[in-house]
């Protein structure tokens, strides 16, 4: 039963070898996808290309609704799956940051590597600066550490919060992705094309 | 030339992405990940440059270990593996070449100055959030955890909320 290294069924020495094929995989869709063109990226913002949305939400929903499946057939303990932990104040406010990083510099991190893998140097200097605002926030750490580590709700799930059963929010996720893949088709059948 | 019919179906993409992510949290335990290994750079450079203020930071001894290279991480590999996979997808597809891209309406400079800017402002917030759009926001909601899409609704609507005064840089 998975998941396969943490419950010992496989070496974590496989670990480092999964990691390149995973990463093989990722960059060859995301860049298959046109994820390394900052401004069809960019259209999710101005209503002329909606492919970050429709892949992102797409994606979401399948490794969301596959787990729930492995869970209830018994091919994988949910229990050892890694549950990032919620920092509410501190993600919010980073999500911020980020949101404002990726309408000025049109990119995130995982895009901005496929970008500059095939020679876009916007990417690669996105990529660069990135290690200087890592260096930043590493810097200011000691005053920013109290802010970091508030509001934390542990290793939460969002249908905990919210008090539904998993198999509803899963619904309700699916519904509310089929809404917006319909309402963003009408939108850009209205916005101007963008040529790039 | 249509260029949309050089990509992927999106559909089709976030498919395949859903899928891969899927398999590696069904193989790993934890899902896909991209501005750790920017991070996992920094404290390797830090401790590398000045190695005593490294171990008495508070934020980059949490990441480094006697017995582990600060590069030895998972994110790294992956990363690595992102480069060379979206390199093959680039080659397949005749879309490798050394360019600037940007807005005819803007200049090539501006297009720089604002992609550092952007790159900047990723990194920082990456670190407030404990992971990006790939780590945090996507891997977050495949678990359905709370972080996940409390990420993914800042980054989205922060962009969102700000797109109507940078769209002279797009469009």
């Amino acid at each position: 039963m998975g998941p396969l290294i943490p419950s010992n069924i496989l070496d974590p020495s496989w670990n480092n070898v999964i990691a390149l094929i995973v990463g093989i995989a990722f960059g060859f869709i995301l860049e298959s996808s046109g994820f390394s063109s900052s401004r069809k990226l960019a259209g999710v913002f101005y209503g002329y290309d909606f492919v970050v949305l429709k892949v992102f939400f797409t994606a979401a929903i399948t490794a969301a609704v596959g787990l729930y499946y492995f869970e209830y057939v018994g091919w994988i303990n949910m229990s050892l799956v890694y549950i990032n932990p919620t920092y509410v104040a501190s993600t919010i406010v980073g999500g911020m940051i980020m949101g404002l990083g990726f309408i000025m510099g049109g990119y995130c991190p995982g895009t901005s590597y496929c970008a500059a893998a095939i020679g876009k140097i916007d990417a690669i200097v996105f990529s660069t600066a990135m290690l200087v605002g890592i260096l930043i926030f590493s810097e200011f750490y000691p005053l920013l550490e109290s802010f970091y580590n508030s509001g934390f709700l542990g290793n939460v799930t969002v249908y905990e919060v919210l008090g539904l059963p998993v198999g509803w929010f899963m619904i309700i996720l699916i519904v509310v992705a089929l809404g917006a893949f319909y309402v963003t088709s009408l939108i850009q059948d209205k916005i101007k094309e963008v040529d790039y | 030339m249509d260029k949309s019919k050089k990509y992927w179906n999106p559909y089709f993409g976030g498919v395949m992405l859903g899928l891969l992510l899927l398999a590696t949290i069904y193989v790993t335990g934890r899902g896909l990940g991209a501005s750790g290994a920017a991070k996992s750079t920094v404290v390797t450079v830090v401790d590398a440059v000045a190695p005593i203020h490294a171990e008495n930071s508070a934020y980059y001894s949490k990441f480094l270990s006697d017995d582990k290279h600060p590069m030895n991480e998972w994110l790294v590999f992956e990363v690595i593996g992102i480069l060379a996979g979206a390199f093959l997808s680039g080659a397949l597809s005749g879309r490798l070449k050394f360019v600037v891209e940007h807005s005819p309406k803007i200049t090539t400079k501006s297009r720089l100055i604002m992609a550092a800017l952007g790159g900047l402002a990723f990194g920082l917030g990456s670190q407030f959030a404990r992971g990006c759009t790939s780590g945090a926001a996507l891997s977050g909601m495949a678990t359905l955890s709370l972080a996940g899409f409390i990420a993914m609704m800042s980054i989205f609507g922060t962009a969102y909320a700000f797109a109507y005064l940078f769209r002279k840089f797009w469009i």
